[in-house]
């Protein structure tokens, strides 16, 4: 290992004062990233940093599409364990807590350098920049982010004599919109439910919508300690199990996430809960005219955000570093994030990047990717701690026992709660 | 004298050295990761600075304690006791059927071979679509018939019946192959004499063809052992062994551990419970079974 080092080092070395004789000293980086959404997003990327190599010759970047978000942190920490690291890298920005343990990633803190660099990093809405620091360090830099919207088949709702451009703004609404939308046949069978929040995989993201609504948020800001068995949190539950079991307006049991979007397109869903980042793929597949909304509120409007954060690699040289957080600059600035967000629906993560000729243009044609932005204000941050997959998956365990009544909403909360306090007793 | 020992020791070394490179690759892929796991399980993990230390049998009382490893275990083994016979049991059936006579034979093989040559990803993909309430096909046709929508996958009673399917359905045109060689390896002189001796066609079978499929059998019902505890693919498409682990296997529950929680001092101590697991079948199959395999 250490012989591989001096190797490396020597080479290294060698290969600079050959560089600096020739031309400007070349930075190579490794940059990983996810791709959520489907292929126009890995293309966007690709694009976005062809044209920054191009015209920073000085700068060689290798972006590595690493397949899911879950596939990404796992291929980019089984890298860190071998030592071969990337130098930057979109990561779900609720991994933040477990590449700060794994000793993975350096603040950005230490890499500002002027007035222009401290104005950028406050230039991000602060509902995606709660998932991005903590200890009043800022780790990570919102690239891909998203919130979940309301989406409501208009032509459904005048069917049910309700008004098309109204969607529910409350849960009370929602359940009272979601009667009139539920049509059965001769038969008593459902052919179209009210409304649709899915719950496959990772019940905990839209479940935070509710518990947002109803004024409670999951876990404290240090990322050790949850309020899953507060009453606010069961009574979110109760309500989002009440839809299917007491009200019968959401179809039982688990939702699929993918089949979602198709569910709404076949008119077997009148309103779906899913994230912004599905905005393109309904606006080019929905044979109806649709309109997107916030969630409905409770106690208060409400969504969590989601998507992904930059983050740079410690285990790579000062030059890589100061290169890395040149690129995330870059991108982040305001032109290239609305090519992002035009491209693929995310929400653009600054405000500037609103005012540009591009992004005034796209929203005048299609005003529904507003919605995203607007409901920014009453965002707040996703679920995030130490041993973040694992804590999830506690929770997501209890929604689903709840949701296909095998526990009582409070029942699963209290169990969820007492083993999530014995895995993070270690980090208070 | 000496010469045979001289002979004796040159072929000594010839053997060893023929065996090397398998052993060499044996060990560094099988047994040392198989012995570097069980040392593993007795630490606990190793986090960025936080080295690993020693907890003795920690991980293994976690483990008697974790609500989610039994239901897991269990899942496993309803999955292996379900799968294991129906997949065998569905392509003994199906061979002997495409090793008859009928039209189309060709295309009937070719029918029950293909899941095999799919990708579990995209089967599973596809069984997705079949499975989906509503408008999914198995829906679809039940709804022609004015029965009401299931959730298959989403059904805590259901998921994990709905993902043996899948297996069954993938497997048993595996299985087919085999025992089609197999009997096409009966020389037709014993049907022949059976058929002059007046046996009937279920004595002919219970008496020569099934024997004889023993030893396919034995091979056929190994792999499908080892597979009832390697395939979770699907597993991940479908259900990620939601709704609440009632889909969960037990390579499944280890990749989460591992990769999801990153604690891989406790996926190797679940590791050690399957490596237990399977050398007691594979034993169990090999010693017990064999001897009773082959037809005398």
């Amino acid at each position: 290992m250490t012989l591989m080092k001096t190797l490396t080092t020597t080479l290294g070395a060698a290969a600079l004062l050959a560089s600096t004789a020739t031309a400007a000293l070349a930075v190579d980086l490794q940059f990983f990233f996810p791709v959520a959404v489907g292929g126009k997003a890995a293309d966007t990327i690709q694009a976005l940093t062809d044209e920054y190599v191009a015209a920073h010759p000085d700068v060689k970047i290798d972006a590595v599409y690493a397949g899911s978000y879950q596939d990404t942190i796992t291929k980019t920490l089984t890298a860190v364990r071998g030592g071969t690291p990337p130098q930057l890298s979109v990561i779900l920005s609720v991994d933040m807590f477990t590449l700060i343990e794994e000793d993975a990633i350096i603040p950005f803190d230490g890499l500002v350098k002027n007035d222009a660099d401290k104005a950028w990093l406050t230039s991000f809405y602060p509902a995606f920049m709660d998932n991005s620091m903590t200890g009043g360090k800022t780790y990570g830099i919102p690239f891909q982010r998203s919130t979940p919207v309301l989406y409501w088949n208009k032509e459904a709702f005048k069917a049910a004599g309700l008004d098309p451009n109204t969607p529910p703004k409350t849960w009370e609404e929602q359940i009272e919109f979601g009667k009139k939308l539920t049509k059965r046949d001769a038969n008593g069978n459902v052919t179209q439910w009210g409304v649709r929040i899915p719950s496959s995989g990772f019940p905990y993201w839209l479940f935070q919508g509710l518990t947002t609504q109803n004024d409670v948020i999951l876990a404290n800001d240090a990322g050790n300690k949850t309020n899953f068995d507060d009453p606010k949190v069961v009574e979110a539950l109760q309500y989002l199990v009440d839809l299917s079991a007491k009200h019968g307006v959401m179809q039982p049991g688990i939702i699929e996430w993918g089949a979602t979007p198709k569910a709404f397109f076949e008119g077997q869903a009148a309103m779906m809960w899913t994230t912004t980042g599905n905005l393109t793929n309904v606006r080019d597949n929905a044979p109806f005219d649709f309109g997107v909304g916030m969630l409905p509120a409770n106690k208060r409007p409400g969504a969590p955000t989601g998507g992904g954060n930059f983050y740079i690699f410690k285990d790579s040289t000062d030059e890589q570093k100061a290169a890395s957080f040149e690129f995330i600059k870059w991108i982040t600035a305001p032109e290239q994030a609305a090519k992002w967000t035009i491209a693929t629906g995310y929400v653009a993560p600054r405000p500037d990047a609103w005012e540009t000729p591009a992004m005034k243009q796209y929203v005048a044609d299609f005003p529904q990717a507003l919605v995203a932005r607007d409901q920014l204000e009453y965002a707040v941050a996703e679920l995030s701690t130490y041993q973040n997959q694992r804590i999830t998956t506690i929770l997501n365990d209890a929604l689903e026992a709840a949701i296909t009544d095998q526990k009582a909403p409070a029942a699963a909360l209290e169990e969820a709660q007492a083993e999530a306090d014995r895995i993070l007793a270690d980090y208070r | 004298m000496t010469r045979p020992t001289f002979t004796l020791r040159r072929e000594w070394i010839h053997g060893w050295l023929l065996l090397t490179p398998a052993l060499v690759l044996l060990f560094a892929f099988t047994h040392l990761p198989a012995l570097s796991t069980i040392w593993d399980s007795f630490f606990s993990t190793p986090r960025g600075q936080r080295a690993a230390r020693f907890v003795g049998l920690r991980n293994y009382e976690t483990l008697l304690a974790d609500d989610t490893f039994w239901q897991v275990l269990s899942n496993s083994l309803w999955y292996a006791a379900v799968t294991i016979p129906v997949s065998v049991g569905l392509a003994l059936l199906m061979a002997i059927w495409v090793d008859g006579k009928l039209s189309g034979r060709s295309f009937v093989r070719l029918a029950y071979f293909a899941p095999t040559v799919l990708p579990l990803i995209a089967v599973a993909n596809i069984w997705m679509f079949f499975y989906t309430p509503g408008f999914g096909l198995i829906d679809q046709i039940r709804g022609a018939f004015g029965l009401p929508e299931v959730n298959w996958l989403g059904n805590p009673d259901l998921a994990l019946g709905s993902v043996m399917v899948v297996a069954i359905w993938k497997e048993a045109g595996f299985f087919m192959i085999f025992y089609l060689a197999a009997l096409q390896a009966i020389p037709p002189q014993l049907r022949e004499a059976a058929a002059i001796e007046g046996a009937s066609r279920w004595t002919f079978f219970r008496r020569i063809t099934f024997p004889l499929l023993m030893p396919t059998t034995l091979f056929v019902s190994v792999n499908a052992v080892i597979n009832s505890f390697r395939m979770v693919d699907h597993v991940f498409v479908m259900t990620e062994g939601g709704p609440d682990n009632a889909s969960s296997l037990l390579l499944f529950y280890i990749y989460e551990t591992a990769f999801k929680f990153w604690d891989t001092a406790y996926a190797s101590t679940l590791t050690v419970v399957l490596l237990v697991l399977l050398s007691a079948l594979a034993l169990g199959q090999f010693f017990l079974l064999d001897k009773r395999v082959h037809y005398r």
